[in-house]
């Protein structure tokens, strides 16, 4: 069993609709997870749908989203303070130092992260690449297990089967009130699902076959 | 924001003539462009907190979409497609253009302060 859980994302909502289902089953084991949120998503373009967010108040709201969904999952949550589209422009090494001080105090036996260059999002690479550079220069003994979570286009044909594949389908509910505390990012999918209990047998099976399972691949390190 | 009046985002433009001012200026199309369509581009450029001073400004447009020229002493900055505006604590204009899903697809952003980091 694990003994304390990392989750290293740059946006607040990356967390919910990649890992909510994950979280809430260490949870329900009752072991801690951290949430170490690298951006508070200051330049998503999406403003709420119709818009009640603009650019300069969407820090804020990003912020209060990302703790009400903390609160859903009932994690610990760390904010990194990087901002939203830039993490890939900073100095890597300084960052991996910087996620390297906080596991070093946090201990955790597993980091959930996304695996560099299959994340879609350039915040998403750099930090899942900083997250696993941080977890390579600790002490080998002393090293996290470290869950990628890669879903670019076409990522199995490149790197095969995902080593963990989590049917969450259990925590769906929870998963989905994680997902709707991101009210400002409703323009996107979200503002499909706000209604997802009102939604048909059909409509609500696709959404549990998109958001049922939590794919991982196990990083290995040389 | 509410939909641009055009007359009253020109006298806030005129306020700030001549004046040394921080602005943001931003154009994005998501980061998600060419993951969810293949023949998509991702494309978005952003300037923040840049100080310049213009000498001239002005807000043309028709119907509901707005563009803006601000003229300095050697050049121009430009803004098309902006759609909605609201002036950000007390002093602050922020406009911006909104597709029909609410998402900003262009800003510009004018301050006498700098905008938070």
């Amino acid at each position: 069993m694990e003994k304390h859980v990392v989750v290293i994302l740059p946006h607040p909502d990356d967390e919910s609709f990649g890992a909510a289902g994950t979280i809430a089953e260490f949870r329900s084991q009752g072991i801690p997870v951290t949430y170490l949120c690298g951006t508070l998503g200051e330049m998503g373009r999406n403003m709420g749908n119709p818009p009640f967010a603009n650019r300069e108040t969407l820090p804020e709201i990003r912020k209060q989203e990302l703790k009400n969904a903390c609160d859903v999952l009932d994690m610990d949550l760390q904010m990194l303070g990087y901002r939203d589209k830039t993490i890939e422009f900073e100095d890597r090494t300084e960052v991996a130092n910087h996620l390297q001080r906080i596991l070093e105090d946090v201990k955790p036996s597993l980091v959930i992260t996304h695996y560099p260059g299959y994340a879609v999002h350039p915040d998403h690479n750099a930090l899942g690449a900083a997250a696993i550079q941080a977890v390579e220069q600790m002490e080998e003994d002393h090293r996290p297990v470290v869950w990628a979570q890669a879903f670019a286009r076409g990522f199995q044909e490149k790197l095969g089967n995902p080593d963990v594949i989590n049917d969450v389908e259990a925590y769906f509910e929870t998963k989905m009130e994680a997902i709707l505390c991101h009210q400002s990012q409703a323009g996107g999918i979200i503002g499909k699902l706000k209604d997802y209990k009102e939604l048909g047998a059909e409509v609500l099976q696709e959404a549990k076959t998109r958001f049922g399972k939590e794919v991982f691949f196990i990083w290995k390190f040389q | 924001m509410k939909p641009i009046q055009i007359e009253l985002v020109q006298q806030w433009l005129d306020k700030f003539t001549n004046q040394t001012v921080y602005i943001h200026v931003e154009t994005t199309n998501g980061a998600y462009a060419s993951h969810l369509d293949e023949k998509a581009y991702n494309v978005g450029a952003y300037v923040r907190n840049v100080q310049i001073t213009y000498n001239q400004a002005k807000i043309v447009g028709e119907g509901n979409a707005y563009r803006i020229g601000l003229k300095t002493s050697n050049g121009w900055i430009y803004a098309e497609g902006l759609t909605d505006w609201t002036i950000h604590e007390g002093s602050k204009i922020l406009l911006a253009g909104h597709d029909r899903e609410g998402r900003l697809m262009v800003a510009l952003q004018i301050s006498e302060t700098p905008f938070d980091y």
